[in-house]
């Protein structure tokens, strides 16, 4: 344990390092999802088909295994960021588009028909009253996806990707030196909760700050 | 009287139904008026009523609002000048009531000072202090004010007309009939043409200057005033639908300053008993017995000088409690009248001085005359048709 305590206080500046490259990926990832995932919620959630088509293609990304995934995105995308941030969208995708789209049919129909009996048009509908009541249940799915991703990001550095998962997988190379491996793969994990503890904080912030008083 | 909207042949039928919802229904609406739909559920008249904003479009027909045809203009525009009000009222829940009332004049383009104002004044005239409700949420509010609001949102930009399906349908008894009233002050000040859903024939009986008594598809039973309804129903079905109580809803349109008051026999508290005996007369009803300042006490008779002697007059007799004002409606004048001790209705101001008497003769009399009016305003407007 004291060793541990010691390998961090000499190791900090790099585990900070690779904490920092960790977040941006996952908030870029996750925010690129937020983005596709309520342009398609918005597309499909009035019409049946469309909508369960895309819910399945999206939950079936979810099924693929990780590794596997990666290992595909090298040959179109090659190593480092570009594969890591498109594995962990597609990831992403299905919490976020599943939550927008519960969340636009959870609006009261005779809110809508108000907004549209005073003559606000159907963009302004739902930009002023439809997404802003859809958008607590939408960070909901936005606070799954990134808490699925962060743990995923890990497993980015066996295609060099940024982030925590290089200190694991640095120490699953040298299982030869327990000591060396346990504390690399400690001070990784160490560091993903903490990430996920602080990603947490931040969502109940931003769900403060984003959501009207009037529907908290 | 000019006509405000005008329905052409107005029908829609909605895909894969076989009947239509509303079958060429041609209808014309007097601008200033309260028209009230009203009709059994399914009937169509909600569906009407949204014909006439587009939020169901025609599937043929026309639409005329004064004399432009609005059948084909943008949807939005047209909505922007016709105040809507639903049963659910559809408040915006994340935005506060300020934003909420403001909708329609920023669609406008108001600026900022002309809606602030704009707010105010109806939050005003709906009776909810400006400075403690402007920045309030709707779930802060009780049903009755969230009831307000909506109606305070469909008049903020002043639309000439008002679309309201069953506005107060949803609220309790009390509350309805204390809305329903106000509702009626502040619309006989800003005389707005108003469309008006209900499936209730008593509101429709209250609210409507004219009503329409829809059947299935929207058909048209009957459309008149509320008296005419009343007194002379078109068809079975529109009897029907008034249901039993005609002659007592009937009662409910006129006010006691409508009818003629008899006078009574009176005589001041202080008065001696052989005054009293003179007032009496020859009949064997009861006279008033007055105070000083000409409020009624007690009605007396000869059996009550008889029986008790030597107590002052406003201590004998029957109290007079049957007391209203010029402006109660019969119905609950023949109300005070039922449950008094003695079956006349005192008339009395609003200080409490009497100025005359109604009982049962009278109104009697007064239903008679109102049915002889009504027949005859028929027979003239049937002898003008043909």
């Amino acid at each position: 344990m004291s060793e541990f305590i010691s390998y961090l206080e000499s190791h900090w500046d790099d585990l900070l390092e690779l904490g920092i490259a960790h977040a941006l990926v996952v908030a870029v990832s996750v925010a690129i999802a937020t983005v596709i995932g309520v342009a398609l919620g918005i597309a499909t959630y009035r019409t049946e088909r469309p909508r369960e088509l895309v819910l399945a293609i999206t939950g079936f990304f979810l099924t693929i295994p990780s590794l596997a995934l990666f290992g595909l995105l090298i040959s179109p995308l090659g190593l480092g960021w570009p594969p890591v941030a498109v594995a962990l969208v597609m990831y992403a995708l299905l919490p976020i588009v599943r939550n927008t789209v519960v969340g636009l049919r959870e609006v009261d129909p005779a809110i809508v028909e108000s907004a549209q009996g005073m003559g606000m048009g159907r963009a302004r509908r739902l930009l002023r009253i439809e997404l802003p009541l859809a958008w607590p249940v939408i960070m909901t799915g936005m606070r799954v996806s990134t808490v699925i991703v962060v743990g995923i990001a890990a497993i980015g550095a066996y295609v060099n990707g940024p982030g925590l998962g290089e200190d694991i997988f640095r120490g699953l190379r040298r299982i030869g030196n327990p000591e060396t491996a346990l504390n690399l793969v400690l001070g990784g994990l160490l560091g993903i909760v903490v990430l996920a503890i602080l990603f947490d904080l931040v969502y109940v912030l931003l769900s403060r700050l984003t959501t009207s008083r009037g529907i908290r | 009287m000019t006509i405000k909207i005008r329905l052409e042949n107005l029908t829609k039928r909605f895909p894969g139904e076989r009947e239509p919802a509303v079958d060429s229904l041609s209808m014309e609406i007097p601008e200033g008026e309260i028209v009230i739909l009203v009709g059994p559920s399914g009937c169509g008249k909600t569906t009407t009523m949204k014909l006439i904003n587009r939020l169901i479009e025609p599937t043929s027909g026309r639409i005329f609002l004064e004399d432009e045809d609005v059948t084909k203009v943008d949807p939005d525009g047209l909505r922007r000048r016709i105040g809507y009000v639903i049963q659910q009222i559809g408040l915006f829940p994340h935005m506060t009531i300020y934003e909420n009332i403001a909708t329609v004049p920023k669609l406008l383009g108001w600026n900022r000072a002309q809606i602030s104002a704009r707010v105010d004044e109806l939050l005003t005239t709906i009776g909810m202090d400006p400075a403690t409700y402007r920045s309030r949420y709707p779930k802060e509010l009780s049903g009755g004010q969230r009831q307000r609001v909506g109606v305070a949102r469909a008049m903020s930009a002043d639309p000439d007309v008002m679309l309201m399906d069953e506005p107060f349908g949803a609220i309790d008894p009390i509350t309805r009939d204390r809305l329903q009233n106000e509702f009626l002050r502040i619309q006989s000040e800003i005389k707005k043409t108003i469309v008006f859903v209900t499936h209730d024939i008593d509101e429709a009986i209250k609210m409507g200057d004219r009503i329409a008594i829809l059947r299935d598809h929207s058909h048209i039973a009957q459309y008149d005033t509320p008296e005419a309804i009343l007194v002379d129903p078109a068809d079975d079905f529109v009897a029907e639908f008034i249901g039993r109580g005609a002659g007592l809803k009937r009662l409910n349109l006129s006010r006691v300053n409508d009818i003629e008051m008899s006078e009574c026999a009176t005589v001041q508290a202080g008065a001696d008993r052989d005054e009293v005996r003179r007032a009496l007369g020859e009949t064997d009803r009861c006279v008033l017995v007055l105070d000083e300042q000409r409020r009624p006490r007690r009605w007396v008779n000869a059996d009550h000088l008889e029986l008790v002697g030597g107590r002052s007059l406003t201590e004998i007799g029957l109290p007079a409690d049957a007391v209203v004002r010029p402006y109660s409606t019969l119905s609950d004048t023949l109300n005070e009248m039922l449950v008094a001790d003695y079956a006349t209705a005192i008339v009395v101001g609003d200080d409490g001085v009497y100025q005359g008497v109604i009982d049962i003769d009278t109104i009697n009399e007064a239903v008679r005359g109102m049915r002889a009016a009504e027949r005859s305003r028929l027979a003239d407007r049937l002898g003008e048709g043909g």
